[in-house]
C-alpha cells in the first residue's frame, strides 16, 4: 500500500504567486532593492509632471487641426480620394497575396493589419473623421484574403499584378495630364506620412536589385568586378546618408544633359536607392556565404551553368536566409527617410517644423514632436511585428 | 588552337568579361563627364580649388580652434573637421558607457530595472535620430529657463537656454611645470604594461587581476606628488558666476554642442546596449555551466569566461555603431551646430563649388570610417579565436 | 580533341597531376576505363580519391596531363566541359540535394534548363527514375522531410535524369546512418548490373565484391594497387593495401 500522500500539495506561500513574484524580480538580494527603490522613485519623478503636462497644459488641437498636413503633406485636398483609391487597391493585393502565397505573405499582411488599426485609433482619438475609411480598408483585405483562398497557387496574375502595382502607385497620386480624372499633382506637392512611405517603399524595393548585383560581384572570382563591388559599398558605407542625399540632390542635375532636371523627390528617391544598394549588398551577401559549397558543386554537376546556377539554385536559398535583414533594411530606411527634410522635402519631419511656425501655434514643440514620435514608433512596431511572424512563418515548413 | 576554340576558352571568357565591364564603366564615365562640363559652361563656372584660398567672410557659431571671417574658405573647412571630430570622439566614449550600462541592465534580475532599459532601448532604437535631435534641441535646450533661473545641478552645473555652463579645470602658474609630470605619468603606463607582462609570463600562478589597479594607481601617485610638490596646486577649479547677465569662468556648452552630444549618445547607446546583451547572452549557458561546475565563483565566471567571449562577438557590431554616430554627427546642421557638413553647406552656398566641396566631404568622412575601422580590425585579430 | 584508340575506352588518364598551392595531391594518376566497366576507388582519407574524381567532371582542375572522358579532352574550354557534364553523372557524400526544390523539382530542374526537354516529358521520366530508385510516392515532398538514404537515392535519380554514360560516386554511403546504407547501395547495385559505367570512391567493400570489375587502392596521391576484387581481397600484392584492407576489414 502506498505510503505516501497523495493530498494536493501547493507550493509555500512565497514560492508562488505575486508575493512570491515581487521577491524575486524586486527585492531578491540588497542592491536589488535599493535599486527597485531608485527606479520608482525615478518613475514618479519622470512620469508626474510628464502625466500632468500631457493632460492640462498640452495643447493637443494642434494635432488636430494639422492631420491632414501630417498624413499627406499638401496634396489637394479634393483629390485625396485618389490617395484612399491607392490604399484601398494595396490591401486588396495584399488580402489576395495572404488568401494565395499563405504563410510566405503573412507577414506582409500583418504588418498591413496592425498599420491600418494604428491609423484607426489615431483617426479616433484626434477626431479625424476617416476612422471609417481605415476600417474600411481593413475589410477589404481580409475579404480578398478570403477570397484568395480559392484561386490556384503560382498566380502569376498576382506577381504580375504586384509588379504594375508600383507605377500604378505614381500614375494614381502623381496624376497625369491624359487622363481627365486624375489630373496631375506635382510631386512638390507630396508630404507627410504619404512621402515617407513612398521614399522607403521604392528606396528599398528599387535598391534590391542593384544590392544582389553588388552582393555577386563582391563574391566574383574576376578580380576588376570583385573591387569595383568592394569599392563602391565601402565608400557608400563610409559616408553619412545625408551627404548622399545632398549629393543626389545637387549633384545629380550636373550630371545629366542638360534640361533634364527629376523632380526633387525622384533624386531623393535616386540617392536611397545608391545608399540601400550597398547595405542590401552585405545582407545579400551574409545569405551567400551561408550556402553550401556542396549546392554549386550539385548544380555544375549537373551541367547547370553559371547564370542558371545562380538564378535558380543560389539566389533563391541566398535570400529566403536574408529576408530577417532585409525587414529591418526596411525598417532602418523609414527612419532615415527623415533625413530629406534636410534637402527640403516635406516629410513627416519637415512638416512638424512648418507647424511649429504657425502663428497659431507657436510653442507646441513638445506636442507636434510627441506626435512625430508616435508615428513612427507604431509604424516600427508593426513592421517589427509582421518581420518576426514572418521568420517564424519560414522557419516552419523549412524547405 | 584553332579560332573556335579560342572563344570557348575559360582564361579568355574570364578576362573579356573583365574588359567589357571596363568598357562599359568607362563609356558610362565619360558620358558623365561629357554631360559635367557641358552643365558647367552653361553655369560659366570652371572647376578649380582655387576659392579655398579666399576669404571665408561668414561667422562661425563655435570653434575649437581659432577662426574669424577673414580667414579662408580652407580654414573654415578645417574648424568643422575640428568640431565633427570633437563631437564624435567625445559621443563614442559616453556613448560607450551608457551603452554598456543599459545593456547589463537588460540583463538585470531585477524586473523594473529591466523594463526600464528595455523601454529606454525600444523607445529610442524605434524613431529617427533627426526627430530625437530636434526634441532635444527645440523641445528641451531651448525650453531651459533663462540664465539668470538657471537650473544648477551640484557641481556647480548650471543649465540655462543660453547652454551648459560647467565648472572646469584652470592652470594656474605651476602648469607647465607641473605637465612634465603628467607625461611621466603616461609614459609610466607603458613600462607598467611591460612589466606586468614579463612578470607574468615567469609567474607560476597567474597574476591576481588586482594587480591591473597598477594601470590607475601608479599614474595617479605620480601626478598627484607632482601636484603637490609645487608650491601651488597647478589647478584651480573653475567655477562659473553669474556676473551680470551671462556667466563669467566655468567652460560653456553652447546649446548646439549639448543638444547633438546628447541626442547623438542617447541614440547610439540604445543600440549598444541591444549590441551588449546579445553579446553576453550569445555566450552558450553551456559555458557558464561547465565554469560554474568547475567551481569558478560568479565573478571569475564573468570576468574568466563569458566577457572574453562575449567581448569577441561584440566588437564587430559595437565598430558599425562608433562609425554610425561619427557619421551621424553630420545631422548638426538641422540643429545648428557648424560640423564640417554644415560648413561645407554654406561654402557651396556662397561659391556653388558643389563638385569641389562634396569631394572634400565624402573625402574627409571616409577617412574617418576607414581610420576607425583600421583600429577596430586590429583589435579585432588580437582577440579573434584560433581556429583550426 | 578525340582521341582514342580503342571506341571501348569511355576515361583515359594519362599522368595526371593536381596542385592544391604547393601540395601535390595527385601524382601522376594514370588508367582507363572500359564501358560498362565498374571500377572502385579506395584508400586512406587525404589520399586524393574525391580529387580525382572530381577532376573527371572538372569540378576540380589538373594541372597537367590528360583527362578524355568518352572522346572529350578536358581543358580549359567550356563547351568540352559543359558537353562532359551532361554525359557524366555525379553523387555526393553530402547528397546536395537543392533545399527550396521538392524531390520532384529536383530531378526535373537539370533537364528542363540543360537539355531544353519539355516539362511533360521530364517529369515521366523522373517519375520513372523515382520507381526505379524506390521512391515514387515522396514526389512532392521536400528533401528535408525526408530521410538520408531516402534523399541519396532522390540524388541518384536527380543524376540519372541527365542520362549519363558515366556515374561517379564519392563517397555516397558515408554520411549515411547504418539502417539506411543498404537501400542505397541496393539502387547502385541495380545501376552497376544494368551496364552503367560508374566510378566510386566507397568503403563498402561489400559493394565491390558484389559488382566491382576493377579495384583501385589510392594512397598519398598515387595509384599503388589495382586489380579485381578477387585478387585484391585474397592476394593483395602490396604491403600498403594489406594494411590498409586489414584496417578496414575488421569487421
Amino acid at each position: 500500500m502506498a505510503a505516501i500522500d497523495t493530498v494536493d500539495m501547493r507550493p509555500p506561500q512565497l514560492a508562488a504567486g505575486p508575493l512570491a513574484w515581487l521577491r524575486k524580480n524586486l527585492f531578491s538580494t540588497w542592491y536589488n532593492i535599493l535599486l527597485t527603490f531608485l527606479a520608482v522613485w525615478l518613475l514618479y519623478a519622470l512620469l508626474k509632471p510628464a502625466i500632468q503636462w500631457g493632460t492640462t497644459e498640452a495643447r493637443w488641437g494642434v494635432i488636430e487641426a494639422n492631420l491632414t498636413l501630417f498624413m499627406v503633406g499638401l496634396y489637394p485636398r479634393d483629390q485625396i480620394g485618389r490617395v484612399w483609391l491607392t490604399i484601398f487597391i494595396l490591401a486588396a493585393l495584399i488580402g489576395l497575396s495572404w488568401g494565395v502565397w499563405k504563410n510566405a505573405a503573412r507577414g506582409f499582411a500583418l504588418i498591413a493589419l496592425s498599420a491600418g488599426a494604428a491609423f484607426a485609433i489615431i483617426a479616433l482619438l484626434f477626431r479625424w473623421n476617416v476612422w471609417d475609411e481605415w476600417l474600411l480598408a481593413e475589410a477589404i483585405l481580409l475579404i480578398t484574403s478570403l477570397v484568395g483562398r480559392y484561386l490556384p497557387r503560382s498566380s502569376l496574375i498576382l506577381t504580375f499584378a504586384w509588379f504594375l502595382y508600383f507605377p500604378l502607385i505614381f500614375l494614381l497620386i502623381g496624376g497625369t495630364k491624359y487622363i481627365a480624372t486624375l489630373p496631375p499633382v506635382g510631386m512638390g506637392l507630396w508630404g507627410g506620412l504619404l512621402l515617407t512611405l513612398l521614399l522607403t517603399i521604392v528606396g528599398n524595393f528599387g535598391a534590391l536589385p542593384l544590392g544582389i548585383l553588388l552582393a555577386l560581384g563582391r563574391r566574383s572570382k574576376l578580380p576588376i568586378i570583385r573591387y569595383f563591388s568592394i569599392g563602391y559599398i565601402e565608400v557608400i558605407r563610409g559616408v553619412p546618408l545625408v551627404t548622399i542625399l545632398y549629393t543626389a540632390a545637387i549633384l545629380l542635375p550636373l550630371f545629366l544633359p542638360i534640361d533634364v532636371r527629376p523632380d526633387l523627390v525622384i533624386r531623393a528617391m535616386i540617392g536611397f536607392i545608391l545608399f540601400e544598394a550597398a547595405y542590401q549588398a552585405e545582407n545579400v551577401r551574409g545569405g551567400l556565404q551561408a550556402i553550401d559549397r556542396g549546392q554549386y558543386e550539385a548544380a555544375h554537376a549537373l551541367g547547370l551553368n553559371g547564370a542558371q546556377t545562380t538564378l535558380l539554385i543560389i539566389l533563391p536559398q541566398a535570400l529566403r536566409a536574408v529576408i530577417p535583414a532585409l525587414f529591418n533594411s526596411f525598417i532602418s530606411l523609414f527612419k532615415d527617410t527623415s533625413l530629406v527634410a534636410i534637402i527640403g522635402l516635406f516629410d513627416i519631419l519637415r512638416i512638424s517644423r512648418s507647424i511649429l511656425a504657425q502663428t497659431d501655434w507657436l510653442g507646441t514643440h513638445r506636442e507636434v514632436f510627441l506626435f512625430a514620435f508616435l508615428i513612427y514608433w507604431l509604424f516600427n512596431l508593426a513592421f517589427t511585428y509582421g518581420s518576426r511572424r514572418m521568420e517564424e512563418a519560414l522557419g516552419v515548413g523549412k524547405r | 588552337m584553332n579560332i573556335k576554340a579560342f572563344w570557348r576558352d575559360i582564361r579568355v571568357l574570364k578576362i573579356l568579361a573583365q574588359a567589357i565591364f571596363v568598357i562599359v564603366l568607362a563609356l558610362a564615365a565619360g558620358y558623365l563627364y561629357l554631360n559635367v562640363t557641358a552643365n558647367l559652361a552653361r553655369q560659366g563656372l570652371t572647376v578649380g580649388y582655387g576659392f579655398m584660398k579666399n576669404p571665408a567672410s561668414f561667422g562661425i557659431g563655435e570653434s575649437f580652434i581659432p577662426y574669424d571671417p577673414s580667414n579662408t574658405y580652407g580654414r573654415a573647412l578645417l574648424v568643422g573637421l575640428v568640431n565633427t571630430l570633437v563631437v564624435s570622439t567625445l559621443g563614442i566614449v559616453l556613448t560607450t558607457i551608457i551603452g554598456v550600462l543599459a545593456g547589463v541592465a537588460r540583463l538585470s534580475s531585477n524586473w523594473l530595472i529591466n523594463r526600464f532599459a528595455a523601454a529606454y532601448v525600444g523607445l529610442i532604437r524605434n524613431t529617427p535620430l533627426l526627430l530625437q535631435l530636434m526634441f532635444w534641441y527645440f523641445g528641451v535646450i531651448i525650453q531651459l529657463p533663462s540664465v539668470r533661473q538657471a537650473i544648477k545641478l551640484p557641481g556647480p552645473i548650471y543649465l540655462t537656454q543660453r547652454g551648459v555652463y560647467m565648472v572646469w579645470a584652470e592652470g594656474t602658474t605651476t602648469f607647465p611645470a607641473w605637465r612634465v609630470y603628467l607625461i611621466l605619468a603616461f609614459l609610466s603606463i607603458f613600462i607598467i604594461w611591460f612589466a606586468l607582462r614579463s612578470v607574468g609570463k615567469r609567474a607560476s600562478v597567474p597574476l591576481s587581476p588586482w594587480w591591473n589597479l597598477a594601470y590607475l594607481l601608479i599614474p595617479l601617485t605620480i601626478i598627484g606628488l607632482g601636484a603637490l610638490l609645487q608650491p601651488e596646486l597647478p589647478l584651480k577649479p573653475f567655477i562659473p558666476e553669474l556676473v551680470g547677465l551671462n556667466f563669467k569662468g566655468g567652460v560653456r556648452l553652447t546649446p548646439e554642442f549639448a543638444a547633438l552630444l546628447f541626442g547623438l549618445v542617447v541614440y547610439t547607446g540604445a543600440f549598444i546596449a541591444e549590441i551588449v546583451r546579445a553579446g553576453i547572452q550569445a555566450v552558450a549557458k553551456g559555458q557558464v555551466e561547465a565554469a560554474r561546475s568547475l567551481g569558478l565563483t560568479n565573478g571569475q565566471t564573468l570576468r574568466l569566461i563569458v566577457f572574453p567571449q562575449a567581448l569577441r562577438i561584440m566588437v564587430p557590431p559595437i565598430t558599425s555603431q562608433y562609425l554610425n554616430l561619427a557619421k551621424n554627427s553630420s545631422l548638426a546642421i538641422a540643429i545648428g551646430y557648424p560640423d564640417l557638413f554644415s560648413i561645407a553647406g554654406t561654402i557651396f552656398n556662397q561659391t556653388g563649388a558643389a563638385l569641389e566641396i562634396i569631394m572634400i566631404m565624402m573625402l574627409s568622412y571616409l577617412s574617418m570610417s576607414l581610420f576607425t575601422s583600421l583600429l577596430m580590425n586590429i583589435y579585432n585579430n588580437r582577440i579573434q579565436l584560433v581556429e583550426r | 580533341m578525340t582521341e582514342t584508340n580503342n571506341t571501348q575506352e569511355i576515361i583515359i588518364c594519362r599522368d595526371v597531376h593536381k596542385w592544391f598551392d604547393h601540395f601535390h595531391v595527385l601524382k601522376g594518376i594514370s588508367l582507363t576505363v572500359q564501358k560498362g566497366e565498374v571500377v572502385v576507388i579506395f584508400g586512406p582519407s587525404g589520399s586524393g580519391k574525391s580529387t580525382f574524381i572530381r577532376c573527371l567532371n572538372r569540378l576540380e582542375e589538373h594541372q597537367k596531363g590528360q583527362i578524355i572522358v568518352d572522346g572529350i579532352e578536358l581543358g580549359n574550354d567550356i563547351r568540352n566541359v559543359e558537353k562532359i557534364r551532361q554525359e557524366v553523372g555525379m553523387v555526393f557524400q553530402q547528397f546536395n540535394l537543392f533545399p527550396h526544390l521538392t524531390v520532384i523539382q529536383n530531378i526535373t530542374l537539370a533537364p528542363a534548363w540543360v537539355k531544353r526537354v519539355t516539362k511533360a516529358q521530364s517529369h515521366e521520366l523522373a517519375m520513372q527514375l523515382l520507381k526505379r530508385v524506390g521512391i515514387p510516392e515522396q514526389a512532392d515532398k521536400y528533401p528535408a522531410q525526408l530521410s538520408g538514404g531516402q534523399q541519396q537515392r532522390v540524388a541518384i535519380a536527380r543524376a540519372l535524369a541527365m542520362q549519363p554514360r558515366i556515374m561517379l560516386f564519392d563517397e555516397p554511403t558515408s554520411a549515411l546512418d547504418p539502417e539506411m546504407i543498404k537501400e542505397v547501395l541496393d539502387v547502385m547495385i541495380e545501376l552497376a548490373k544494368s551496364g552503367m559505367t560508374i566510378v566510386a570512391v566507397t568503403h563498402e567493400m561489400g559493394f565491390a565484391r558484389a559488382v566491382a570489375n576493377r579495384m583501385i587502392f589510392f594512397d598519398k596521391g598515387e595509384i599503388v594497387e589495382q586489380g579485381p576484387p578477387a585478387q585484391i581481397f585474397n592476394d593483395p600484392q602490396n604491403d600498403r593495401t594489406k594494411l590498409f584492407l586489414s584496417q578496414i576489414l575488421h569487421h
